[in-house]
């Protein structure tokens, strides 16, 4: 308790002080809000406008959270696949960086047009943004099992699969959950950005959407607020893959078990 | 009980291993491992030692010459080998019991059994009620304990060790050595132990072979007739030092041959 205080207290501290900072300055020098408008104006406008942002906000997360899941599940099955035939591996590996390398923004428009529904392009953006650091660290950790584990699994003469089960995916999970959580990042920023490039296209339903349609309007206030609510997803779902993580490892891995005195 | 008959269990005949990048780590290697018998291999680091065991294991395939089983692979074969490497290797995500049962869950025997099994080879190296600990909440030493309960845990008439102590301090060590020969003497076992320490495997065996490098062979073979069970007291005897003499000798005359 207390030491979770000592670690809250500076960040909160800091931040309120900012705040106070920012109030305070757009005050004293009577900055519009068009141009810059105070943390005041900007709650006022989230309480006012709660229920559309709000509401706009679980479309972008069910976007994101759904290319979530497409990336863990497409990244980590390729890497399963990458880890039973090295040939595979050699073959895909390098359009997956392709993929990974071309920016999304360019190749929204296409996905755009070839896909029929909105939602389902949005989606594909997302996932691609998101799948290859899964893809990428769960290879990394299936290929990085001990060499005497290997020898002890050829000792007893285990299966592929039981190589497999009992040491190379529990060997590759923190890896793979590593690269889960820069994936949950990634996947709200490939949300978004999707949402920018389909424009009024996305139906005008989403996060991204609020924020184009408040900067037509030059409604900072709310554009500061729909911001302030993507932030908060971010932190959430980091947050959620962190715990994930801890729940599946803190038992045994070093990097999430508390040290002994 | 524990009587060598004549009979190899094993038998390593011109066996000899050149690894893909040309080095030659053994070259017309003659070792036969009797049933029953303590054996330890000593010699500078380099020399094959490991190899040796790996071959045995099946872990890696002669380039020359042949390993050949008393039997063809049955219940004394390859089929009932345990290792114990350098490294504990256990299992960082299973608790020492689920890291014992491994080798009979991969053998397809049921959970229940397994896990009892495991309790019994644990409670056999002084480990009994530790079972759910994981590697990471375990001293060096019982790591090690519970890498030769793994090791033992499928009955095997023969167990391979490979320099298992070497990262232990000297009292641990010294522990694990009578517990090792108490498990020797009491599971009926041939062991065969990889060591670079010319007072372990004096205390321990009843034969070493001295094994020179480059390429690996055997270079001299000592026979320690001291009787079992040997005890602290024997570390203190007269048998004891004239031993150690005797087989230090013999690892400077192996070493010295290179040059």
């Amino acid at each position: 308790m207390k030491a979770g205080l000592r670690l809250a207290a500076p960040p909160a501290i800091l931040g309120l002080a900012a705040l106070l900072l920012w109030q305070g300055a757009v005050r004293l020098f009577r900055v519009p809000d068009y141009i810059l408008p105070g943390p005041v104006a900007i709650a006022a406008t989230l309480w006012r406008d709660g229920g559309t942002l709000f509401a706009s906000l679980l479309v972008t997360l069910a976007v994101a959270l759904a290319a979530l899941a497409a990336a863990i599940i497409g990244g980590a099955g390729l890497a399963i696949l990458f880890a039973q035939s090295k040939w595979l591996e050699r073959a895909l590996f390098p359009y997956a960086v392709v993929l990974q390398v071309t920016p999304v923004i360019a190749i929204a428009p296409l996905i755009l047009i070839y896909v029929r529904s909105t939602e389902a392009a949005l989606l594909i953006c997302a996932s691609i943004v998101a799948f290859f650091p899964v893809l990428a660290s769960t290879t990394l950790g299936l290929n990085s099992a001990d060499h005497n584990m290997l020898d002890l699994m050829a000792l007893y003469r285990a299966r592929r699969w039981q190589v497999l089960w009992y040491l190379r995916l529990p060997a590759a999970l923190p890896h793979f959950l590593a690269g889960a959580r820069i994936a949950g990042g990634l996947a709200l920023i490939g949300a978004v950005v999707a949402e920018f490039a389909a424009g009024t296209a996305a139906g005008g339903s989403g996060l991204a959407w609020r924020i184009l349609e408040s900067s037509y309007r030059l409604d900072l206030p709310r554009m500061y607020a729909a911001l302030f609510l993507l932030s908060l997803a971010g932190v959430v779902i980091f947050a959620m893959l962190s715990l994930v993580s801890w729940l599946l490892l803190h038992r045994w891995h070093d990097s999430a078990a508390r040290r002994e005195p | 009980m524990n009587a060598p008959d004549a009979a190899a269990l094993v038998r390593l005949e011109g066996a000899g291993k050149r690894f893909d990048n040309g080095t030659v780590a053994l070259a017309g290697l003659d070792l036969a491992l009797r049933r029953g018998e303590f054996l330890s291999i000593l010699g500078p680091s380099g020399c094959g030692k490991t190899t040796v065991l790996r071959l045995i294991a099946g872990l890696a395939q002669p380039s020359a010459g042949r390993v050949a089983w008393a039997e063809p692979a049955g219940r004394d074969g390859r089929d009932a080998l345990g290792f114990v490497f350098q490294e504990p290797t256990l299992l960082p995500w299973r608790t020492a019991r689920g890291n014992v049962a491994l080798p009979l869950i991969l053998a397809g025997v049921a959970r229940t059994e397994a896990r009892a099994r495991a309790e019994t080879a644990l409670a056999a190296v002084g480990l009994e009620g530790a079972g759910h600990l994981f590697a990471r909440q375990l001293s060096g030493g019982m790591r090690m304990r519970v890498s030769i309960a793994r090791a033992l845990v499928t009955r095997p008439a023969l167990l391979l060790m490979d320099e298992p102590f070497a990262a232990l301090d000297e009292i641990t060590r010294e522990r694990l050595n009578a517990d090792l020969l108490r498990l020797w003497r009491e599971q009926a076992l041939t062991v065969a132990f990889v060591t670079h320490s010319v007072y372990e495997s004096v205390f321990l065996s009843m034969r070493v072979v001295v094994m020179a490098r480059a390429p690996g062979r055997v270079a001299e073979e000592i026979t320690i007739a001291a009787p079992y069970p040997r005890t602290e007291s024997f570390r203190a005897g007269a048998d004891y030092a004239a031993a150690c003499r005797q087989v230090s000798a013999a690892l400077r005359r192996a070493m010295g041959e290179e040059a």
